[in-house]
C-alpha cells in the first residue's frame, strides 16, 4: 500500500508488520519518531501481543532485548549516536550470545562536540561487534530491509543492525509502499529460537569461556557472518519474489560495470550522487557507482567482482577513523588489494555537513583529474583549519578548538550579536 | 533458504547444558575431612543406672512414648519410681544448664513411667536358658538384677526378709515422695515377668540356702539397714527413735509416739524425710541438728530445699552434747578451711519432746558367716569390676558394697551384676562397650536451641504439702512432657536436624532419610568445615585428610 | 495448603525445638526447603566457589526456595561476578535451572526483558529472578535496577551482599562497611580501611521506589530467608531481597565460620533484617541473642586494625553504627515477638 509518510513512521510500520513481541527503547534524536510510533501502536493494541519497555537508558534497552530474545520473544530496539555507545557493552554481548535482535540505528554523529546531525560514526563504532550491519539508501529500502533483517537474524541467530541516515531518512517524507500483513507473514515465519530460556529444558546461557575455546567461539561468529553473505542475497531474492520489488542484496551497482571510475558508498547519499553521475556520464565521463547494503559482513568477493574493471575508485563515506582515514575505504582497499586500481578515500558529510550536487560534482571532477588526496576531506573549510593550526603554533593555550573554529565560521560571533 | 548454511544447534561454549558441573569433583581441594561421630551426652555419662537418656528423650520428643519407655526399660525397670526418687545427677550434668536450665529429664521419665502403668505396657522375657539365679534382697538393686536376668531368660528367685518387696523404696522413702501404687505397679510388672519373690524369707546362711535351692549364681543386695549408733549422755526419758525405723513406722502408720517438738539428728536424706514427715504428723516445726555446714550436708540439694520450703528448721554446725529432760544441749561447731567441723566449747540449749537419730545405716553381713573368704572392709563387701565377690558365682551390689548408697546406684548395680552374671553363666566375660568422648558445652552450637524455660512442675500448695502425705511433686501432662523432652539438645548424637545437609555450600551431603541420618559426598566436599561448626549437637568432627 | 504459613508468628518453631534447618518436629510443610530430600539443588555440586562460600550457600537457599514457591517454574538472570564465574565456566554449569548471564550491570534489565517475553507468551506461571553481587547491584547495576523498580516489572532481584568486589580481588564497593580493609581501602593512614560516612543502602533505596516488597536476609537464618523469598514469589511486580553472605577469602574469616559470621553481623546490629512494602518498613527480625560488635569484628581479619589501641575510635564508631541500627529499626524490643 503506497503511503506518503515520514521515514521513521515507515520503519515503525514495517517493524509492526514483523509482529515484534518485545520492544524496548530509550529516546534519542533522531531515533525518537520510530519508537514513538511503535509505542503508540503497542498501546493502541495494533501490535499485539507485544510489551513495550520504557527503560532508563540505551544500556537497559538492549539489555532488556537480550533477556526477551533469550526467552524466545522477537525483540526490537532502536537508537542513535551516543545511545549506541552507551549500550556498547550490550551490543557485543547480544552478538556473542547469538541473540537475533533487530536494532535500527538512525545514524548520527558522536560527540564531543555534541552534534545531532547525520554521519555514520555511531554504526562504525560498532562495526566489529559481531552484528550484521545493513545500510539503506531510501525509506522504501528501510521498510524492506527491516522485514528481511528479522528473518536473517533469526535464521542465523545473530543480531542485525539496520543503519539509516538520521534526519535525511528518518525525518523525510516520501512515498513508501508498505507491504500487507499477509505478505510479511508469508515471508517471515514465527520466531523459532535456537536456544530459549524455558523451565521445561533448562540451559545456561552466557558461560565464561577461557583461552581453551574462545578462539573457536570467535571463529564461529566470523564463520556465521560469512554464511550471511550467501543468505542475504537469497533472502533478497525471495523478498523480491513475494513483494515484487528489488531491495538490494549485499550491494547494488549503478552503471558501474565497465566504468573507469567507480564511486563506492553506502546509505542515502547515493540518491544525490546518482543525479550527479548521470549528468557526468551524459557529458562523456566514464564514472559509475556501487553502494553497499551489507557493511558487515563485508562482501569482499562481490565488491572485488564489481570493481574488477575499474581503474579508479572513490570511496565516499560519512565516517572517519581518526588518525587513519576512511573506514569503508580501508575495507574496499582490502577487497581490491590485488587489482590494478587506485582507491581514494573521501570523508564527507560529517556531523550533517550538507552534501550537494555541486560539491559532489567538484569532488568527482577532482578525482577524474587525479587531484584527490589519498585521504580527502570533502568540502572542508581548510582556511578555518589553517588559522586554528597557526594559533596553536603561536600559543600553547589556544582555547577550545571547537569554539575557535565556530568563531572563525562566524556562528559564535553571530550568536553574540543577537 | 539454504539448510546447509544454517546450523541449528545451541551456540558453542557460550551456552551449556544444565547441571554438568557434577563432572567437576571438587573433593580434591580438601585438606580436612568432616566425619560423623557419636559422642557421649553428659546425662548418660552421669546416670548411675546407665540410662541412655538422650536416646529416650529423642523418642519422647516425637511423642513415641512407648518407644521412649522401652529405651529406659533396657537399662532401668523403674521409670515411674525413678521419676520420683532419683536425685537427678543427669540434670546437674546437663549441658543445657549453661544455656538456660537443665532439661527436666526426671519429670519426663516419670511421665513415661506413669504412661506405662496407665496403658499396662509389658516387657518381653528372653528365651529360657535353664539357669537359676538367687537374688537376696528385694530392694531396688535386687529387683533390678532380677528383672534384667529374667529378660535374659534366666529363672530368678528373690529372697526378701520383709513382708513386702521394695526395700528402701518402701521403707525409706515416704509416700508423699513415692505413692505406693506406683511402687507396687513397677514391682508387680517384674513379678508378672516370672520373677519369683519370696517374702518373709530371710537368708541366714547363704551357703546352705544356695545348696538347698541348687542355684547357679547369686546376687546379694541386702542393703544397709542397721542404724549407726551414737552414745549421747541423757537424763529423763523422751522417746528416742531411729530415723529408718520412724520412716518404716510412717509407712505402717504406727507413729503414735511421735508427738510435740521433734528434734532430728543428722544431715542426710533420711533426716530430711524424717523432718518433713514429722512436720506433717505433729504440726510442730521440727528442728534438725546437723554437724556440718549447710553447703556440705549429705542430703541432696533438692531435698534440703523442699524441707526448708516446708519451714523445717535446720541448725547447722551443731552437735548434741547431752539431753537433760526436754533440754538439748548443743555445742556450736566451726568449719575449718577444708570444711571439717571443729568444736568451739560454746553451748546453747533448745527444747524437744522426741529425738530421731538419722545418722546413717550399717550393713548386716551375718549371712556370709559361713563363707569365710568373703572380703569385708569398713563394714562393706568387696567385689571386683564385674561385681563378683571372692566366691565365683556370688555377686553383690547396692548399699552392701562400696557405693554412693542411692536408689539409682543400686539399680545400676543390679543391671551391671545381671550382665556379668549372664556372661559368667555362659562361661563368658562381660565387656562394657567402649565409652565415647563426653560432650562438653563448647562442642555445641547453642544458637540453634531456643530459649525455652524449663517447664515448672506443678507443685501442690505448701499448706497441703505440710499437712498430709499426698504426693508433693505433680505430674507433667502430655503437652509439657513433650515440650520438656524437646528441650534436649541431643548432645553428641545426630538428631537429624538437617543442618549439615542444609548449610553445605557445596551440596556435598546426602540425606539418607528418617532414622538413617546423612552421608558425606566426599567427591564434592571441599572440607570447609561449616557442617561441623553449625552442627548444633557436636556430632561432626573435622580431621586432617590423609595425603 | 501454602508451603509456609502466612506469617512467621504462626510457626510454633521456637516452642517445638530448634532453629535448625529441618526441625523434624515441625510438620513437613513447615520445614525448610533445604531440609527436603527432593529440594531442587538449583545450584549443584561441582561449582568452583571457595571453601565456605556464603554466596554459593545464599544462592542455593534463595533459588531453591523460589523454585518451591513457583513449582519449579523459574528463570534466572545473573550479573557478572563470583556467582557467575564459579557456576558457569565452560564446559560445565552448576545450574539446573534456565539461567542467563549477560553483563555486570544489566541483570535486572535482562530479567525485565525475560519477564516481558513471558508476559507476551502468556506464560504467567513462569517467574523471573535477577541476581548479582553487591558490586553488580549497588554500583554498576543500580541504574538498570532502578529502572526495573520504576517500571514495577515482575522481577525479584536478589543481591548477594558480600560487601566488596570479590571476583576482581576484594576492592571496595558502595556496600563495603566502614573501616573494612579491601584492596582499595588498605588499613593505612589516619583512617585505616574504608572511610566512615560513605556507602549506601540499596534496600532503603528500593523501599523508596515504593515497590511491593523489599527484604534483607542472612544465610545464618534460613527459615527467615526462605520465608522472605517465598513471600516475594507470592507477589507480582518488582521485588528486592538482599542476602548477607560472608566471604571467607575477602573478609579473612575461617571458611567454617561463614554462618557464624553472618549470625554475629545480624545479632550485633551491624546488619539489620528488614521487610518493606510499598514504601514503608513493615517488619524487622529481632535480635535474638545480642552479640557485642567486637565479637563480630574479631572473626574477620578485614577489621583487625580496629583493635589496635590507636584505632579505638574506629571500634567505637562501628559500635555506634550498630547502636543506631538497633535504635532506628527497633531490633531489640520484645513486644512484637509472638514466639515467646
Amino acid at each position: 500500500m503506497l503511503k506518503q509518510i515520514e521515514g521513521s513512521q515507515a520503519v515503525a510500520e514495517a517493524v509492526a508488520l514483523c509482529r515484534p513481541e518485545v520492544i524496548s527503547a530509550y529516546p534519542i534524536t533522531p531515533q525518537t519518531h520510530i519508537v514513538e510510533d511503535l509505542g503508540h501502536m503497542v498501546k493502541s493494541g495494533k501490535i499485539s501481543p507485544c510489551e513495550f519497555l520504557l527503560v532508563e537508558s540505551e544500556f537497559g534497552a538492549l539489555s532488556a532485548c537480550i533477556g526477551s530474545s533469550a526467552a524466545g520473544a522477537r525483540s526490537y530496539t532502536a537508537t542513535s549516536s551516543q545511545g549506541i555507545l552507551f549500550m556498547m557493552e550490550a551490543v557485543y554481548n547480544a552478538s556473542g550470545m547469538g541473540l537475533p535482535i533487530v536494532m535500527t540505528v538512525g545514524n548520527r554523529a558522536i560527540g564531543a562536540p555534541i552534534n545531532i546531525w547525520n554521519d555514520w560514526s555511531d554504526s562504525m563504532s560498532a562495526r566489529d561487534a559481531g552484528w550484521i550491519q545493513l545500510f539503506v539508501e531510501s525509506n522504501q529500502q528501510a521498510v524492506d530491509v527491516h522485514i528481511q533483517a528479522f528473518k536473517l537474524a533469526e535464521e542465523l541467530s545473530m543480531p542485525v543492525m539496520v543503519c539509516m541516515d538520521g534526519f535525511i531518512l528518518t525525518h523525510s517524507y516520501s512515498q513508501v509502499d508498505i507491504p500487507t500483513q499477509a505478505d510479511v507473514d508469508g515471508f517471515l515465519p514465527p520466531f523459532q529460537p535456537r536456544q530459549v530460556l524455558d523451565p521445561a529444558a533448562p540451559l545456561s546461557m552466557g558461560a565464561m569461556v577461557g583461552p581453551e575455546a574462545f578462539t573457536e567461539v570467535r571463529y564461529l561468529a566470523h564463520h556465521k557472518q560469512r554464511e550471511a553473505l550467501n543468505l542475504i542475497p537469497q533472502q533478497a531474492a525471495e523478498f523480491e519474489r513475494v513483494m515484487g520489488r528489488d531491495s538490494g542484496g549485499l550491494l547494488k551497482e549503478f552503471e558501474c560495470a565497465g566504468q573507469d571510475t567507480v564511486v563506492v558508498t553506502m546509505g542515502s547519499v547515493i540518491g544525490t550522487m546518482k543525479e550527479v553521475l548521470s549528468d557526468m556520464r551524459d557529458q562523456g565521463h566514464s564514472i559509475g557507482a556501487l553502494t553497499l547494503r551489507s557493511f558487515r559482513p563485508f562482501p569482499i568477493e562481490a565488491v572485488r567482482e564489481a570493481l574488477k574493471d575499474a581503474k579508479r575508485v572513490i570511496v565516499f563515506e560519512k565516517s572517519l577513523a581518526v588518525g587513519m582515514g576512511g573506514i569503508l575505504a580501508n575495507d574496499v582497499r582490502m577487497a581490491t588489494r590485488d587489482l590494478n586500481l587506485k582507491v581514494h578515500s573521501v570523508i564527507g558529510g560529517l556531523g550533517g555537513r550538507p552534501i550537494t550536487r555541486a560539491n559532489l560534482r567538484r569532488m568527482f571532477e577532482k578525482g577524474l583529474n587525479d587531484q584527490l588526496h589519498n585521504i580527502h576531506f570533502h568540502d572542508i573549510r581548510i582556511d578555518v583549519v589553517n588559522r586554528e593550526l597557526e594559533r596553536e603554533k603561536a600559543q600553547r593555550d589556544s582555547g577550545s578548538i571547537a569554539e575557535n573554529i565556530l568563531h572563525d565560521v562566524g556562528v559564535v560571533a553571530a550568536a553574540k550579536t543577537i | 533458504m539454504s539448510d546447509e548454511t544454517v546450523v541449528q544447534t545451541k551456540p558453542f561454549a557460550v551456552t551449556l547444558d544444565a547441571g554438568t558441573s557434577l563432572l567437576n569433583k571438587t573433593g580434591t581441594w580438601r585438606t580436612h575431612r568432616p566425619v560423623y561421630v557419636d559422642r557421649l551426652p553428659p546425662c548418660n555419662n552421669a546416670c548411675p543406672a546407665g540410662e541412655n537418656i538422650q536416646a529416650w528423650l529423642f523418642e519422647a520428643e516425637e511423642g513415641n512414648y512407648e518407644a521412649a519407655w522401652r529405651k529406659i526399660m533396657e537399662e532401668n525397670p523403674f521409670p515411674s519410681i525413678m521419676g520420683r526418687v532419683c536425685y537427678q545427677p543427669c540434670e546437674r550434668a546437663c549441658n543445657r544448664v549453661k544455656l538456660d536450665e537443665s532439661v527436666g529429664i526426671n519429670s519426663v521419665e516419670r511421665f513415661l513411667g506413669d504412661q506405662a502403668i496407665k496403658y499396662d505396657w509389658k516387657v518381653p522375657v528372653g528365651q529360657d536358658t535353664g539357669k537359676r539365679v538367687m537374688v537376696v534382697g528385694a530392694g531396688p538393686g535386687g529387683l533390678a538384677a532380677a528383672y534384667h536376668l529374667r529378660r535374659l531368660g534366666h529363672q530368678v528367685s528373690v529372697f526378701e526378709q520383709g513382708a513386702k518387696a521394695g526395700g528402701m523404696l518402701r521403707w525409706g522413702i515416704p509416700k508423699y515422695r513415692l505413692p505406693r501404687e506406683r511402687l507396687n505397679a513397677e514391682i508387680d510388672r517384674i513379678e508378672e515377668m516370672g520373677v519369683e519373690i519370696r517374702l518373709n524369707s530371710p537368708v541366714r546362711d547363704l551357703k546352705a540356702e544356695m545348696a538347698a535351692g541348687g542355684y547357679d549364681a547369686v546376687f546379694l543386695a541386702t542393703g544397709a539397714h542397721t542404724p549407726k549408733a551414737l552414745d549421747i549422755p541423757m537424763t529423763g526419758n523422751i522417746p528416742v527413735v531411729e530415723g529408718i525405723t520412724l520412716l518404716r513406722d510412717v509407712e505402717l502408720e504406727q507413729t503414735k509416739y511421735l508427738k510435740g517438738r521433734v528434734v532430728v539428728y543428722g544431715g542426710g536424706n533420711t533426716a530430711m524425710d524424717v523432718a518433713r514427715s514429722a512436720k506433717r504428723l505433729t504440726g510442730f516445726t521440727p528442728k534438725v541438728i546437723v554437724r556440718r555446714a549447710r553447703e556440705r550436708m549429705a542430703a541432696h540439694e533438692f531435698e534440703v530445699h523442699e524441707a526448708l520450703e516446708e519451714t523445717v528448721d535446720i541448725l547447722n554446725l551443731r552437735t548434741i552434747k547431752e539431753i537433760r529432760g526436754n533440754t538439748f544441749v548443743l555445742e556450736k561447731m566451726v568449719a575449718s578451711d577444708d570444711g571439717r567441723p571443729h568444736p568451739t566449747g560454746q553451748f546453747e540449749e533448745i527444747e524437744g519432746d522426741v529425738l530421731v537419730m538419722a545418722l546413717g545405716q550399717d550393713t548386716d553381713l551375718s549371712l556370709l558367716d559361713t563363707l569365710p573368704d568373703m572380703e569385708i572392709n569398713w563394714g562393706v563387701l568387696t567385689v571386683d569390676a564385674g561385681m563378683m565377690t571372692a566366691y565365683p558365682g556370688i555377686f553383690a551390689g547396692g548399699d552392701m558394697v562400696p557405693s554412693e548408697r542411692t536408689v539409682t546406684t543400686a539399680i545400676g548395680h543390679g543391671k551391671k551384676a545381671a550382665r556379668n552374671i549372664d556372661a559368667w553363666l555362659r562361661g563368658d566375660h562381660y565387656t562394657r562397650p567402649e565409652k565415647h568422648q563426653v560432650v562438653t558445652y563448647d562442642m555445641l552450637n547453642p544458637w540453634y536451641y531456643s530459649d525455652a524455660p524449663r517447664t515448672v512442675r506443678p507443685t501442690l500448695e505448701l499448706i497441703r504439702r505440710q499437712s498430709g502425705f499426698a504426693e508433693v511433686i505433680g505430674d507433667l501432662n502430655e503437652e509439657n512432657a513433650l515440650f520438656e523432652a524437646r528441650r534436649c539438645m541431643s548432645c553428641g548424637n545426630c538428631f537429624e536436624c538437617d543442618n549439615c545437609y542444609g548449610i553445605c555450600p557445596d551440596n556435598a551431603i546426602t540425606k539418607l532419610g528418617p532414622g538413617r541420618r546423612f552421608a558425606f559426598k566426599y567427591d564434592y566436599c571441599k572440607g570447609c568445615g561449616m557442617c561441623a561448626t553449625e552442627c548444633p549437637c557436636g556430632a561432626i568432627n573435622v580431621v586432617p585428610e590423609e595425603i | 495448603m501454602p508451603y509456609l504459613p502466612e506469617s512467621k508468628q504462626k510457626v510454633k518453631f521456637y516452642q517445638t525445638g530448634t532453629f535448625t534447618v529441618g526441625n523434624r518436629l515441625l510438620e513437613d510443610d513447615q520445614r525448610s526447603v533445604q531440609a527436603t530430600i527432593d529440594r531442587s539443588n538449583s545450584l549443584d555440586s561441582g561449582h568452583r566457589a571457595c571453601q565456605g562460600c556464603g554466596e554459593a550457600l545464599g544462592a542455593r537457599f534463595a533459588i531453591d526456595a523460589a523454585m518451591r514457591a513457583t513449582n519449579n517454574q523459574l528463570i534466572a538472570a545473573n550479573a557478572t561476578g563470583c556467582l557467575e564465574v564459579f557456576t558457569t565456566p565452560y564446559p560445565e554449569t552448576a545450574w539446573s535451572i534456565p539461567w542467563i548471564h549477560s553483563l555486570f550491570g544489566n541483570a535486572s534489565a535482562v530479567a525485565s526483558g525475560i519477564a516481558a517475553a513471558l508476559k507476551v507468551k502468556g506464560r504467567d506461571e513462569v517467574r523471573v529472578i535477577a541476581q548479582g553481587g553487591d558490586g553488580g547491584t549497588t554500583d554498576i547495576g543500580l541504574g538498570c535496577l532502578s529502572g526495573t523498580f520504576d517500571r514495577n516489572d515482575d522481577v525479584l532481584y536478589i543481591c548477594y551482599n558480600n560487601q566488596a568486589y570479590m571476583n576482581t580481588g576484594v576492592q571496595r564497593s558502595s556496600a563495603t562497611p566502614a573501616a573494612a580493609r579491601t584492596a582499595t581501602t588498605m588499613p593505612v593512614g589516619k583512617q585505616p580501611g574504608n572511610a566512615f560516612n560513605t556507602g549506601k543502602s540499596v534496600p532503603l533505596i528500593a523501599i523508596a521506589h515504593q515497590i511491593p516488597y523489599v527484604a534483607t536476609a542472612s544465610v545464618h537464618d534460613l527459615h527467615d530467608l526462605e520465608l522472605k523469598v517465598t513471600k516475594a514469589m507470592q507477589i507480582h511486580g518488582a521485588r528486592y531481597i538482599e542476602i548477607f553472605v560472608p566471604c571467607p577469602l575477602g573478609w579473612g574469616s575461617i571458611p567454617g565460620d561463614t554462618i557464624k559470621v553472618a549470625r554475629y553481623a545480624v545479632e550485633s546490629g551491624m546488619y539489620p533484617l528488614l521487610e518493606g512494602e510499598y514504601g514503608e518498613i513493615t517488619a524487622v527480625t529481632k535480635i535474638r541473642k545480642q552479640v557485642p560488635v567486637a565479637e563480630y569484628l574479631k572473626l574477620q581479619k578485614r577489621f583487625a586494625h580496629v583493635f589496635k589501641p590507636a584505632n579505638a575510635h574506629q571500634l567505637a564508631e562501628l559500635e555506634g553504627i550498630a547502636a543506631r541500627n538497633i535504635k532506628r529499626f527497633d531490633l531489640l524490643s520484645r513486644e512484637a515477638n509472638a514466639n515467646e
